[in-house]
């Protein structure tokens, strides 16, 4: 058996993002609100952008959700979303961080949601 | 395809904020359990191919081997107010995934630590973690019907708690038992000591 490159699967991860391998921003988590700049044009995008955008053109979604729906491993997902928000198709909110909570308003909005569950 | 989402899957249009509470355990503990029951939406997951460098590199060969596993991570959604939602994330509880776990820690919350009392050892890697991480975090034990009790004095003993950090005692399958893990973390990150009585 030769030791070469081997193939590991149908489509290599980079294909769908356009060849590039690493997002352009560090900035974007799986807790990330997704939203759609309604104003863009949607027409040159590539395929996958595309579809990213036919998926968050409805409603609100984290990056997460956008992976799993779209079939998509979670990096690959990242490196399109980081180019749709670099060109402004979508808006991203990123989740607060513990170390960002200085006053105690947001824990307090979050467990009155817990218990009105 | 992929476009054929109803409106529940989305999040509510005023939702403008995100909060990331990351749920951690050894294998086999009840995490994936614990976001089914918690998330309002079928709970999903998100793959990601990892590839790792074998464990044997030797110089002379110059072989490098490299093997790509598939690490599943489930996730869930709670919409706690008209403009916050609340996702959860269960690590991966294997070894091999902590740099997966560490990534997924940043930008989070706080965490939970899912502890099964029939094996307490296991529990320490994730406690170790998130002391690591800097962040907030509750203990979880989830009662197995044939798991030991012990007194709380017995678990923080074991796990070497701090006695500021929560201990709570869940059933993961049920939504309120399982809700109230969160409870007292949040609680306990707003200063309050949170009353738990036993189940």
């Amino acid at each position: 058996m030769s030791r070469g490159r081997q193939r590991t699967g149908m489509v290599r991860s980079y294909t769908p993002t356009g060849g590039v391998a690493r997002p352009t921003r560090r900035t974007l988590d799986d807790a990330t609100l997704l939203m759609v700049d309604e104003e863009k044009e949607l027409r040159g995008l590539e395929p996958e952008p595309y579809r990213v955008m036919e998926l968050c053109r409805p409603g609100r979604l984290s990056l997460a959700e956008v992976s799993y729906h779209l079939h998509l491993p979670r990096t690959v997902t990242t490196v399109i979303v980081a180019h749709l928000v670099d060109s402004g198709h979508l808006i991203a909110r990123a989740p607060v961080p513990a170390a960002s909570v200085h006053d105690t308003a947001l824990l307090e909005r979050i467990l009155d949601g817990l218990h009105a569950l | 395809m992929g476009s054929t989402l109803s409106d529940r899957d989305y999040v509510p249009d005023r939702v403008s904020q995100s909060v990331k509470i990351v749920v951690l355990g050894s294998f086999g503990v009840g995490k994936t359990t614990y976001v089914r029951a918690v998330s309002e939406i079928r709970s999903m997951h998100t793959e990601e191919a990892m590839t790792q460098a074998g464990e044997a590199i030797d110089d002379l060969s110059g072989v490098r081997d490299k093997t790509t596993t598939t690490v599943t991570m489930d996730f869930g959604r709670l919409t706690l107010t008209t403009d916050l939602v609340l996702y959860l994330f269960g690590a991966p509880g294997q070894d091999r995934f902590l740099p997966m776990v560490t990534q997924l820690m940043d930008g989070a919350l706080g965490a939970l630590v899912l502890v099964d009392t029939r094996r307490l050892d296991q529990s320490f890697t994730s406690i170790d973690l998130v002391e690591r991480a800097g962040l907030p975090y509750a203990i979880a034990v989830n009662t197995f019907p044939d798991a030991p009790t012990y007194a709380d004095t017995e678990i923080r003993d074991s796990l070497t708690m701090e006695n500021s950090t929560p201990l709570v005692r869940i059933d993961a399958r049920v939504r309120d038992s399982a809700k109230r893990a969160l409870i007292a973390l949040i609680s306990n990150m707003l200063g309050r000591p949170h009353l738990e009585t036993a189940p």
